[in-house]
């Protein structure tokens, strides 16, 4: 299977995805070394080794789609288009950031690309999907959906409301569960009942698949399959991916609770090494992979270093935004 | 001007919504069959299932997905059945819908509504009766309405769906029955506005929501005692009408707040604070003791704010000799 898979690989497309996961991760690690120094002061929640996953759901994606997301939504956010140097922007709390230095890391969004939010709070982001998903029928027109979520969401209500709600109204929404088998500290399954999530949204009526979330390819393509069921109309799919979070569940967690030998084990797995064999495997040449790794890697350098050198935003910033009426005044003195 | 009551006014509100702007829709736990209340009866037969949306039981996704779809374009009017069944939407209304403007940076609007019908009503006891709006006052972000008439409900509803930020509206289930008139047309940019019930010189007394009409009686008490009142029913509590309160209380130097809700952290100790921070005059508050609602009526009883008590409780503040400065006319 896998060699004949090797012989009609689609080259270019699995370049592009390499080349995406390639940023994701030099974007996460300059963000790892810049809150190391200081410049980012608040929590981040790296996606190292989950970049599969981000890649080959949200390049399925069009750009007018709806995108929301988690706390761990940087390569969500990045694949789906949002600009890299106002996104390290936001994280340094910088005046040119995607929200102005308002949100940070946890409520990284960009608009412009239908990227509607990462969440700070687990799952809660699975009800306001279906509200999008319910606009989009009640407005018309064919844009989706994509609400990824962690494994540690499906144990939270608004995953039972939210995914009811969608199938009840037969909304354009595909739900992604990013299970990387931990939340925080705790192994998922040992506090989650059943056989799984795909196995929840089953029993709702919402068909989904399984698959390999460190094989970008794999997740591409069921997602690519189910992303067309959703547009023509047959309602919310599910897709689990199953993956690994190599770092720490912050940048400043060192992952204690897990044992060493099973997180070197998950490195043999890495979903960057896994695409760039394959390529290789399918004759592309390892000097043309390093270029393609260097340039993604050298366009991120470059936007870590505009985003250290941005300005910070004007306090009265601070005082906008709020609402209109019954905005809060700024005090005299 | 028609003749209305409260629950037709708001049923009238967002018919004209609805028919004015496309974009408007409704969603709750049985709408479809007029909603508990009967508040929205006749209007899914206008408008169709489509846009007067029957949902599951559902108060987090409801909230969730009225602000999901806010933040495309439409205009959600979300019925949470009873104020008490709206903390199970907390987070969505609170961390979500009233948080996402700002902390996306002004990328995008909420502009949805929810009603929440409040309060004391036919013994519903702890679960069915609380009245939490200073709750909702507290939050950055929203905006804060509680009718106490017919034109009221009428015009502070279409306001509120004409609001580009996320407003919570308290409708008083006792209030549902009462009958007033309602103009042709909706008084223009009522939030943040207070309505002046009644010109006194020797107390200003503010209240809202279905406190009104026991104010109003209070008032006719002490004007049988040469007592007068300058009653405020402050219909929007955020934001709320400081200059309007400020001026009476400068002018009359005696500040009294009364609401059916809990005294203690209500919103009438922020009203007392202001004024006795801007003006120094007396200040006091009547509100229910700290207990949960109890079923039996000689139980509720106790919890009563009601005309007596606001009567006793102005006399008692004009008793109370002015500490301060003197406050001049
Ligand atoms: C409602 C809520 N409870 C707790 C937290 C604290 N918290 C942040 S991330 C996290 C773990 C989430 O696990 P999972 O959904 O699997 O996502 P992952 O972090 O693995 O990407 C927890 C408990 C939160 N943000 N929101
Ligand atoms: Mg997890």
């Amino acid at each position: 299977m896998s060699a004949g898979f090797q012989r009609n690989l689609d080259v270019e497309r699995v370049k592009a995805l390499l080349r995406t996961m390639v940023a994701i991760r030099a974007f996460e690690e300059e963000a790892l070394a810049a809150q190391k120094e200081g410049l980012v002061k608040g929590a981040i929640h790296p996606s190292i080794g989950q970049e599969a996953v981000a890649a080959g759901v949200c390049g399925e994606l069009r750009r007018d789609d709806v995108l929301l997301s988690t706390h761990r939504g940087h390569g969500h956010t990045l694949a789906k288009g949002a600009d890299p140097f106002a996104m390290m922007a936001e994280l340094m709390g910088r005046a040119p950031g995607t929200s102005q230095g308002k949100g940070g890391s946890m409520h990284i969004a960009d608009f412009s690309v239908g990227m509607l939010g990462a969440n700070g709070v687990v799952a809660a982001n699975i009800g306001i999907a279906a509200g999008a998903a319910h606009a989009i029928k009640l407005l018309g027109g064919d844009r989706i959906v994509c609400c990824i979520f962690g494994d540690g969401a499906v144990n939270r209500g608004p995953f039972l409301e939210g995914l009811n709600w969608a199938a009840v109204y037969r909304l354009p929404v595909l739900f992604v569960c990013e299970d990387n088998g931990y939340a925080a500290t705790t192994r998922t399954r040992e506090l989650t009942a059943g056989p799984g999530p795909l196995a929840r949204a089953r029993a709702l009526g919402i068909e989904g698949e399984v698959v390999d979330g460190n094989d970008v390819l794999a997740v591409s393509e069921a997602t690519r399959a189910l992303v067309a069921a959703v547009r023509s109309g047959a309602g919310p799919r599910f897709l689990h991916c199953l993956t690994y979070r190599l770092a720490g569940h912050t940048g400043a967690d060192a992952g204690t609770y897990r044992p060493a030998e099973e997180v070197e084990a998950r490195w043999k797995r890495c979903p960057i090494a896994r695409a760039r064999a394959l390529l290789e495997a399918a004759g592309v040449a390892a000097a043309e992979l390093d270029a393609l790794e260097a340039g993604a890697r050298g366009e991120i350098a470059r936007v870590a270093a505009a985003a250290r050198a941005a300005p910070w935003p004007d306090p009265a910033l601070a005082w906008t935004d709020v609402q209109d009426l019954g905005a809060a005044v700024r005090a005299e003195g | 001007m028609a003749e209305m009551s409260y629950l037709e006014a708001g049923a009238l509100a967002l018919r004209e919504a609805m028919r004015a702007d496309p974009r408007v829709w409704a969603l709750g736990e049985d709408l479809g069959r007029g909603g508990v209340f009967g508040q929205y009866k006749g209007l899914q037969a206008e408008f169709g299932p489509e846009r007067i949306v029957d949902t599951p039981i559902s108060e987090a996704a409801i909230m969730a997905v009225a602000t999901g779809a806010a933040m495309l374009g439409t205009r959600p009017v979300v019925e949470m059945r009873f104020a008490d069944f709206a903390l199970c939407a907390i987070d969505e209304l609170v961390n979500q819908a009233a948080k996402a403007r700002y902390m996306f940076g002004g990328q995008t609007r909420v502009p949805l509504v929810v009603r929440e019908p409040t309060g004391r009503w036919r013994s519903s006891a702890a679960q069915h009766s609380q009245s939490l709006e200073a709750w909702y006052v507290h939050v950055p972000g929203l905006v804060v309405l509680a009718p106490a008439t017919p034109a009221d409900n009428r015009a502070l509803l279409r306001a509120a769906i004409a609001c580009d930020d996320p407003v919570v509206h308290f409708e008083h289930k006792n209030l549902w029955p009462l009958v007033g008139e309602v103009p042709d047309e909706p008084e223009p940019a009522p939030i943040g506005k207070a309505r002046r019930v009644r010109e006194g010189a020797d107390l200003t007394l503010v209240t809202w929501s279905a406190t009104v009409h026991e104010a109003v009686r209070a008032a006719e008490l002490l004007a049988r005692e040469g007592i007068g009142t300058d009653l405020f029913d402050l219909r929007s509590l955020w934001p709320w009408d400081r200059e309007a309160v400020l001026a009476s209380a400068a002018r009359t130097g005696r500040l009294l707040v009364a609401h059916e809700a809990v005294q203690v952290g209500g919103f009438g100790a922020e009203i007392a604070a202001t004024v006795a921070e801007e003006l120094g005059v007396p200040v006091a508050r009547i509100g229910a003791p700290r207990l949960p609602v109890p079923y039996s009526p000689p139980l509720e009883a106790e919890l009563e704010v009601d005309a007596e008590r606001i009567a006793r409780a102005a006399r008692r503040l004009l008793d109370r000799p002015v500490r301060r400065r003197a406050v001049s006319a």
